[in-house]
């Protein structure tokens, strides 16, 4: 593969577009979401959306910058970028600034920045420098380690930091893992995993249990070992009984849970017996799937009981249909859909919405922002965004597969899934398909943390892009 | 990597698949389902009902009677509740925490149960005074989620016509389902002039819609007030009352139980209508309306009663002057028929008492005298007229005469509960006798007693019927309507069918009985430079001592004034009733009572006959 020097290939203009459509209608939004009829001044030096427009004047500084860089300079101070974000972060940590429960903020003066935002670009940059290292393989552990060191360590930070939302984004690196061929059990296990993680949640656990053992069972079945269900069963029955009886006798209150699991323990021995005596190496395999549904199960449940605080609680169980809380955590999501139902096909028109306008729907010009797109443009207005943002997503794909090097690649998966988790999470969240995590809608959300964030995460990838047809490492 | 290849279309299809569900579920949002719309209307749209105020009302003289004062409801929107000082709470609307709580209770019971909307404005406490309303509305903007409405409750310049006024309360559920008018809370009139001239004394109401934020704070009007409909204030209406007479006729009344009713001839207006025992009617308005209306509904004297139209009487002697008419118009007496007795009407079978007096009498003496045997005869004669044929037919005959007098149905005055009153006729003696009965098994009819029962309102008709020789306009307590004019049947006058010259020998027998010499039955209703026409009645009650009863007119040839007094176990008519009777008249006439009857006056406003005879 040669090194070709008449290097620069063209910048991605469609893309270009796209970034500018999305600001410039974000922006409008912003206005129209702090709009009031009473304060007409425009050049209010407070006002969110004047302060807006200088971001976006910055970030076209910064969009200069990169431009003015060398693409391999990306490469190598990968790291180093990513070891100065991880600083940040623990720096904000012990000098932040609280915000909405949050110690994620640097405070200057009147600037406030928030560090987790260009962590998210350190660490994209980082797994790809890392994952396009000659002859990396994925499979091996030690190889495992690093990715998971890499992944978790700011997951870590953020988490520390109560920012719940922005921790969850680094999840998308799994799919850009994914892409790169790490095994798809991972992935659907995580699936299944997560599945049994919500219906833990909805059910009792002695169900759930009950479910596990089944499926166990009749997938051994399916795998040639029969005659032993029913027995193993019954010994079963007869553990789970005899707890319950002693129970009983002692007057110890035990949780049908505890007599459930007994029951298992005791077909689990007759299962490892078996095992032993017809040397079926398939048993000990499926007895450790279901040992670790069961600690899924109880680590879910200690999780949400003991991890969450009450209002993350509140929100997961509304979203799960378990609490009615039309006044907490639902009352936001219903003004939200109220104010986005509300703008019909075509819209109020720009400065008419009452819902967003009129404080209805919270953190209107941040988390809430798409409200602001739904009530006053209507239908029209929600699927230019909608398919900007899918556009957008694609064409980085797009890009990303053009790639020649495996670091541009790795990368522009990792900002196109960035974005997509932003995508779909904000305006899920909006109309009620996702839980309320407080993250926000690239380019739209007011904020030059993130403006600047989604900016840089976005044409770092457009610059490497054109030196596509070039191997960089 | 080919195989990787695959997993970019993987992934992109699940882009394209998520931003797929986002559309539709944007389409079902914004497009195909009204309901986000209509529930972003009641978000930011407050409707803010405007009450008018009613209508205020007077007396015949100008007088204001009822007028308005302002209180404040303060209203909650449950939604926008936050944490709030309670005690800071309690203290400026002056409740206790306890009462706070479970007005919270009370609040959550009614959202759960969907009586009340997170959303919607409600009640939360109502009626507060304007003074603690000036405290609280300092300290609202602590309060998120309240505001307050202003209301108007009746305020009644005099402690007097309770039972004239009525009184005005919530409209109850049967109201709300029967007019769509009122809704939960709003106030109507229940009873007396409130609830009978309630349409135009209601006005009607506005509504102001308001762009109000989150918080309740009101953003300016919605399209410029376009939708907006000021309130129009109920209209103004006069009363026929004259307050100071009815004060006069409430300290007549101090201590007894009856009543007087008092009407002006010429066009049938109520001058004064007292019900004894009354009430304040400031008892009944605002938050202590239900407490005090306990303690009246459980009196055992029945003030809430209004006697005035709703308790019956036999009229007693006094309809001896109806028979007289009656008679003289079927031609079965005559001025000159004289009839003797002898202490009473005496047959073999059954005997009517009389009083010592002179006999023979003619038909002015009988009545000056009150003579029961002559008005056995009389009635007899009427009965047993030749021209029907049958008793029946004959009681028949005198039924519809009292009919015509304004007896046996109700009246149909503008005042709330009025009673019919009972006058029997043929097939009622026929069930009771099984059709064997004679003009003398129903005697006591000729001296108003037996089974007639007359209200008092009735009586007074009577007297003002008498005063008309024949005419009479159905009593009325309005006078004025602003913007409108009084009910129709008020302005139409009633014939009764008698010869006008039938009445000369008749009032001229209630003349004697008030101005004549010795033997004249009430003398004591004498007003000196005033001929007053009167007859006394007594009235047998089973349950105690006999009813006073007193009915008048003057001046005799130009009536101004008819009065009918009841006075319950206040014995013969002469005794309380026709005083009280005769003190309406000259209060009403001259203004005063004359310094010769000033003893008499004193007598009766200082009877007790309440206290005193209470066992
Ligand atoms: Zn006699």
């Amino acid at each position: 593969m040669a090194i070709r020097n008449s290097y620069k290939s063209s910048v991605d203009w469609f893309t270009i577009v796209i970034y500018a459509l999305l600001v410039t209608f974000g922006w409008i939004n912003i206005y129209a979401a702090n709009y009031s009829p009473d304060s007409t001044v425009f050049f209010d030096m407070s006002s969110e959306h004047f302060k807006q427009l200088i971001w976006i004047a910055l970030s076209l500084v910064i969009i200069g910058m990169i431009f003015l860089i060398d693409s391999q300079f990306f490469v190598e101070f990968a790291y180093v970028f990513y070891g100065f974000t991880i600083f940040l972060l623990v720096t904000v940590l012990l000098f932040g600034k609280e915000i909405n429960g949050a110690k994620s903020w640097f405070e200057v003066g009147p600037v406030r920045f928030q560090p987790a935002e260009l962590t998210k670009v350190a660490t994209a940059l980082a797994l790809a420098r890392l994952l396009s290292r000659f002859g990396f393989d994925m499979s091996k552990p030690m190889n495992i380690v690093k990715i998971g060191a890499i992944i978790f360590i700011p997951v870590l930070m953020i988490l520390l930091q109560n920012d719940t939302g922005s921790a969850l984004v680094y999840f998308v690196f799994i799919l850009v893992l994914f892409r790169e061929g790490m095994t798809g059990y991972i992935l659907f296990f995580g699936f299944i995993a997560s599945i049994v993680a919500v219906l833990t949640l909805i059910i009792p656990n002695i169900y759930i249990f009950a479910l596990i053992t089944a499926t166990i069972l009749i997938t051994l079945f399916y795998n040639g070992v029969r005659k032993c269900q029913i027995k193993g069963l019954l010994w079963g029955a007869l553990a789970a009984a005899s707890l319950y009886f002693a129970g009983k006798l002692l007057k110890i209150n035990l949780l049908p849970d505890y007599v459930m699991l007994a029951g298992i323990a005791a077909l689990t021995i007759y299962l490892i017996i078996i095992s032993f005596k017809k040397r079926l190496r398939v048993i000990p395999l499926y007895l450790l799937i279901l040992w670790g549904a069961i600690t899924l199960a109880f680590s879910a449940d200690y999780f949400f009981n003991k991890v969450l605080n009450d209002y993350q609680r509140t929100r997961i169980n509304v979203l799960l249909g378990l609490e009615e809380d039309p006044l907490g955590a639902g009352y936001n999501v219903n003004q939200s859909k109220i104010a986005i139902g509300s703008g019909g096909l075509t819209g109020k028109g720009f400065l008419e919405g009452t819902q967003t306008k009129f404080d209805f729907v919270p953190e209107q010009s941040t988390d809430f922002i798409f409200c602001t797109v739904g009530e006053e443009w209507g239908f029209a207005g929600s699927m230019f965004v909608i398919i900007g943002f899918v556009t957008l997503i694609l064409r980085l794909i797009i890009l990303a597969e053009r790639q020649h090097s495996d670091f541009s690649r790795i990368y522009g998966y990792g900002v196109a899934l960035i974005f997509f988790f932003h995508f779909a999470i904000n305006i899920g969240m909006t109309i009620g398909l996702a839980p309320v995590i407080g993250i926000p809608l690239p380019f739209f959300s007011y904020g030059g943390s993130s403006l600047w964030g989604f900016t840089l995460l976005l044409f770092i990838f457009l610059k490497l892009d054109t030196n596509r047809n070039e191997l960089i490492r | 990597m080919g195989g990787n290849n695959n997993r970019a279309v993987f992934i992109g299809i699940f882009v394209i698949l998520i931003g797929a569900i986002f559309a539709l579920k944007l389409f079902v949002l914004q497009v195909a389902d009204p309901s986000y719309k209509l529930s972003a209307e009641s978000n930011t749209r407050r409707k803010v009902i405007q009450f008018p105020s009613r209508g205020l009302i007077y007396d015949r003289n100008g007088k204001l009677l009822v007028s308005n004062q302002a209180v404040y409801d303060i209203m909650i929107v449950p939604q926008d509740l936050t944490a709030f000082d309670t005690l800071d709470f309690c203290e400026s609307i002056g409740v206790t925490p306890d009462e706070l709580r479970s007005m919270f209770v009370n609040m959550r019971k009614q959202l759960r149960q969907k009586k009340i909307l997170p959303y919607k404005p409600s009640v939360f406490y109502k009626q507060l005074s304007a003074e603690r309303y000036g405290r609280f509305q300092e300290k609202l903007y602590k309060f998120k989620g309240f505001f307050v409405q202003r209301r108007t409750l009746r305020k009644y310049e005099y402690p007097l016509g309770a039972h004239v006024l009525g009184y005005v309360g919530e409209a109850n559920k049967k109201l709300l389902k029967k007019d769509t008018y009122y809704s939960q809370g709003d106030y109507v009139g229940i009873s007396g002039i409130e609830k009978v001239y309630e349409e135009q004394l209601r006005g009607h109401k506005g509504v102001k819609y308001e762009l109000v934020d989150v918080h309740g704070r009101i953003k300016g009007s919605y399209r410029s007030g376009r939708f907006d409909v000021p309130a129009i204030s109920g209209n103004n209406i006069t009363l026929s009352l004259d307050i100071d007479l009815q004060q006069y006729g409430e300290m007549l009344m101090k201590n007894k139980i009856g009543s007087i009713v008092a009407i002006e001839p010429q066009t049938g207006q109520v001058l004064a209508m007292v019900s004894a025992p009354t009430y304040d009617p400031s008892l009944l308005v605002g938050k202590v309306r239900s407490h005090n209306f306990g303690i009246l509904s459980t009196d055992s004297l029945k003030p809430l009663f209004n006697r005035a139209v709703q308790a019956r009487y036999p009229p007693g002697s006094t309809f001896k002057t109806l028979n007289a008419l009656i008679g003289l118009q079927e031609g079965v007496l005559t001025p000159a028929t004289e009839y003797s007795c002898n202490m009473g009407y005496h047959t073999r079978s059954l005997s009517v008492g009389c009083h010592h007096h002179v006999s023979p009498l003619d038909l002015t003496h009988s009545i000056m005298i009150s003579c029961n045997a002559y008005y056995c005869h009389v009635f007899r004669n009427i009965l047993d007229n030749p021209q029907y044929g049958s008793v029946q037919a004959g009681l028949n005959a005198w039924k519809d005469f009292m009919v015509k007098f304004g007896f046996g149905y109700k009246l149909g005055v503008d005042v709330t509960n009025e009673a019919r009153g009972f006058i029997p006729n043929a097939s009622y003696y026929d069930k009771i006798y099984r059709g064997s009965w004679s003009s003398l098994t129903v005697i006591s009819l000729a001296i108003g007693q037996g089974e007639i029962l007359t209200t008092p309102i009735q009586m007074a008709n009577m007297a003002s019927m008498l005063s008309n020789r024949g005419k009479y306009f159905t009593p009325h307590v309005i006078k004025q309507i602003e913007d409108g004019d009084i009910p129709e049947r008020f302005r139409t006058v009633h014939e009764t069918g008698i010869d006008t010259a039938n009445f000369t020998p008749v009032l001229k027998g209630m003349e004697l009985a008030v101005q004549g010499g010795p033997g004249c039955t009430a003398g004591i209703a004498r007003i000196p430079g005033i001929v007053v026409c009167g007859k006394t009645g007594t009235a047998q009650n089973p349950h105690g001592k006999d009813h006073s009863i007193f009915i008048a007119f003057a001046p005799k040839d130009d009536p101004k004034i008819a009065v009918a007094v009841y006075v319950e176990n206040g014995g013969f008519g002469a005794t309380w009733a026709a005083p009280i009777a005769s003190f309406m008249i000259e209060k009403y006439l001259t203004g005063e009572v004359s310094q010769r009857r000033a003893w008499l006056e004193k007598r009766i406003l200082e009877g007790d006959l309440i206290h005193g005879n209470k066992k």
